[in-house]
């Protein structure tokens, strides 16, 4: 009977609109509705077991709060899975807003709308043991010497070009798979991906990957900071960014990074 | 009977005259429709919903201007892989092609090979071959420079390409008809002279439209190694593309891509049209 | 002196029977002409004695060697012995002396320097000197199947076989390829001949071959075979085609 009875409740609010004081009444796809998109697959740290309504993992955590912050309860929020190329091309968007690693750039912000960051991200230097034993160490002129790879679709490429500038041309691949293949054939030595990404992947996806360093979080040029991905114009921006704003505001955002981001210590920083 | 036609070259016939009308006439209403169809698509176009964002996505002369010059840079790496596949694969396709029209019983697991060797690689789409070859082999621990992705993404083009080709050389070779085998052996010639210098020749020049159709093919699938490393145009435009979270470098690089195969595929047109011609 | 002799030829395709039991000598400078209807086996009995086509049983001895033998590499066979086909053969891709220079040059190793006097000479004797460097697609019918004889020719055979070598042409170039026959005869070559020229063959050849069915049904010498002919089939033959 208590199972029943819960049951019901729970149905009533899915179904349920928001109340009509809140800010993204009216605002999303579906009325009462709160429809996010991720990639596929999305990744660990990000989303734990690609699996976002678990709500583990920083951007599933951050998600919900967010919703939560808006007035939706976590089952009126409703999962979609999105490519780039999806989250850009103009047309009716499937989605509310996409969170997955976009990198705020003044280009990308004339297409669509993001709002405010709600991460800042260290670049890291992604290597393998027999690299660093070669010699390979966290400073610029070191780096240059080594072969780079990067995945095209994030804004690493930049940085691999202007900051580091390699003696030789990258290598880009098209996704986060292909980079660590390219490492396991040696056919690069180093790839730049976000410090939390990069933990993962030297943890998980190789067997002798080594995070050599970091570029802070915080440099003045080019900051690398995620934000929401929303279509160009669309009013929920304000909503989000309200939330996003109470939420760095009561520490709540800091307490997720610290639950899901928390190793990111430790690794030494690139002058 | 003609009718004369004073200071505008030689007279022409009264069915010459008859079909110069008609010929006049087909010509404008082909023009007169074709304008018709291009109009409505300038102008009911725009009239979509939409047609402001498509045309700042996909048409934004801006980003075209910005990117097209790096895209025709990295076109230049598309050019050269090609450069160094198609004699590669034109080898490779012909050797595939004599091993499966080996005759002796001693060499059959030659033609075996080239059955499967064909069937295979025809079988498979490309992408898996670039990255099995590209990824695998080198995975294997093979060290700098050896296992490069232009030499292993370039060795997934070739063994691909040269199954099709392979195919298409046998066609050829099977078209020639059996007479001229016969007249080669009449005359005392072994197989393989036979096979150098009577068949082959004919069945190459005999193919060359459809290897031509092939290797338009190939210009484009260059782009496929981008999968495993290689900046080349289709990488670059993509870069572009998340930079500028904007469609426009595709289009810039379809263009550079259809400088190249339109007059490529016009001409192996010619050369078919030319060769039935020749047969007729 | 007989200079090839078969013996019980017999070949099929499937279940069609071609040839059925042939005997057949030819002499040193005999000229031998195969009649009879189309399908009567004279082209197949010319490849088979060309090794072009596998015997499936029967024997052909050539200075007393069989030829016919299974397994036999047949190559040097076909260099002793010359022939010409009805749709002429050349290799289009090859002008009319290369053709011609081909197999002197990959069969017998000699060079083009060493074959051009005597292949030009060739060229001269039938009227084709201005001939060589044109392609096959640019000669008529009848300088095509001239150019096909040369090029038998040039490998020096001891004896030609000549496949209805006539059948193709317009009837106005039939002429010239009959007279290059002439000429051969004249210098004494061994030829067999399959052919529908029944005037050609009653003015020059030494002996007829009446073929029916897959068997020599009649064997004479012309004047014999054409005016007194023993069998029936041979008498319908030819009144049907003279």
């Amino acid at each position: 009977m208590r199972l029943l009875t819960s049951a019901m409740v729970l149905m009533m609010s899915a179904g349920g609109a928001l109340a009509q004081d809140s800010c993204a009444a009216g605002k999303t796809l579906e009325d009462g509705v709160l429809t996010i998109a991720t990639g596929n697959p999305a990744y660990y740290p990000w989303v734990m077991n690609d699996d976002p309504e678990s709500k583990e993992g920083f951007e599933a955590a951050v998600a919900y709060a967010v919703a939560g912050e808006m007035g939706f309860s976590d089952d009126q929020v409703t999962w979609v899975r999105s490519s780039f190329d999806e989250a850009i091309q103009p047309g009716v968007k499937n989605f509310d807003f996409n969170l997955q690693q976009y990198s705020i750039t003044p280009e990308r912000d004339e297409i669509v709308d993001f709002s405010a960051p709600y991460y800042s991200a260290a670049m890291a230097v992604l290597t393998t043991e027999p690299v660093a034993a070669g010699g390979a160490t966290p400073d610029l002129d070191s780096l240059a010497g080594l072969k780079w790879g990067g995945v095209a679709s994030h804004t690493s490429y930049g940085m691999i070009t202007g900051v580091i500038q390699p003696d030789s041309d990258p290598l880009l691949y098209g996704d986060n798979a292909d980079v660590t293949e390219a490492m396991k054939a040696r056919q690069i030595d180093a790839a730049l991906f976000d410090l939390p990404t990069a933990l993962f992947l030297a943890a998980v996806m190789l067997d002798d990957g080594v995070v050599l360093g970091q570029f802070p979080a915080d440099r003045s040029e080019n900051p690398d900071q995620f934000g929401m991905l929303f279509e160009e114009g669309n009013p929920l921006k304000d909503c989000v960014d309200a939330a996003l704003e109470s939420l760095k505001a009561s520490g709540r955002l800091a307490e997720i990074e610290a639950q899901w981001l928390a190793e990111a210590t430790g690794v030494p920083v690139i002058e | 009977m003609t009718f004369r036609n004073e200071g505008r070259g030689p007279a022409l016939t009264r069915r010459q005259a008859y079909e110069a009308r008609l010929r006049r006439r087909s010509n404008t209403i082909a023009a007169l429709s074709t304008l018709a169809v291009v109009v409505a698509i300038v102008l009911l176009v725009p009239l979509a919903p939409r047609w402001e964002a498509v045309k700042k996505s996909f048409f934004n002369w801006d980003v075209f201007a910005r990117t097209f010059p790096g895209l025709l840079e990295a076109f230049l790496l598309d050019v050269a892989i090609f450069a160094w596949s198609a004699p590669l694969i034109f080898g490779l396709g012909l050797v595939i092609a004599l091993m499966r029209d080996v005759r002796s019983p001693a060499l059959y697991p030659l033609r075996l090979f080239g059955i499967v060797y064909t069937d295979v690689f025809r079988g498979v789409p490309v992408i898996l071959v670039i990255y099995l070859v590209g990824f695998g082999i080198p995975g294997l621990g093979l060290p700098r420079p050896w296992n490069s992705p232009y030499i292993w993404g370039t060795v997934a083009l070739v063994l691909t390409y040269a199954a099709y080709v392979a195919e298409v050389f046998r066609t050829g070779i099977e078209s020639i008809h059996q007479s001229q085998r016969a007249a080669a052996s009449s005359l005392g010639l072994s197989e393989g002279d036979t096979m150098r210098y009577v068949i082959l020749p004919q069945a190459i020049r005999r193919v060359v439209p459809a290897n031509m159709n092939l290797f338009i093919a190939l210009q484009k699938d260059v782009a496929l190694l981008s999968f495993i490393g290689p900046v080349e145009i289709f990488r670059q435009a993509g870069v572009y593309k998340s930079l500028l979270a904007n469609f426009t470098p595709y289009v810039g690089a379809a263009l550079i891509f259809l400088a190249i195969t339109i007059p490529a595929t016009r001409y192996a047109d010619y050369l078919l049209a030319r060769q039935m011609k020749a047969r007729n | 002196m007989v200079w090839l002799q078969a013996k019980g030829l017999r070949k099929s395709f499937g279940t069609n029977v071609v040839l059925d039991g042939i005997d057949l000598s030819i002499d040193r400078g005999e000229m031998v002409c195969l009649i009879g209807a189309s399908g009567s086996g004279k082209s197949t009995l010319l490849r088979c004695l060309n090794l072009l086509e596998p015997l499936d049983d029967g024997e052909i001895r050539l200075d007393s060697v069989d030829i016919a033998e299974p397994g036999l590499d047949p190559a040097p066979v076909r260099r002793r012995i010359g022939m010409v086909f009805q749709s002429y053969n050349l290799f289009p891709h090859m002008t009319a002396a290369e053709n011609v220079l081909l197999a002197p040059r990959r069969v017998k190793r000699m060079t083009r320097e060493t074959l051009l006097p005597e292949v030009t000479e060739l060229f001269r004797r039938f009227g084709l000197e201005d001939r060589m460097d044109h392609y096959p697609d640019q000669l008529s019918g009848g300088q095509q199947q001239r150019v096909a004889i040369v090029r038998a020719l040039a490998m020096k055979p001891e004896m030609m076989l000549f496949d209805e070598i006539t059948s193709a042409l317009d009837p106005e170039l039939v002429g010239e390829v009959l007279d290059v026959l002439r000429q051969l005869r004249a210098e004494g070559m061994t030829m067999v001949l399959a052919t529908h020229e029944m005037g050609f063959a009653r003015e020059l050849a030494d002996k007829i071959c009446f073929l029916d069915r897959g068997r020599i049904l009649e064997e004479a010498p012309p004047e014999v075979l054409f005016s007194a002919p023993k069998e029936e089939r041979t008498r319908a033959f030819l009144s049907r085609v003279l």
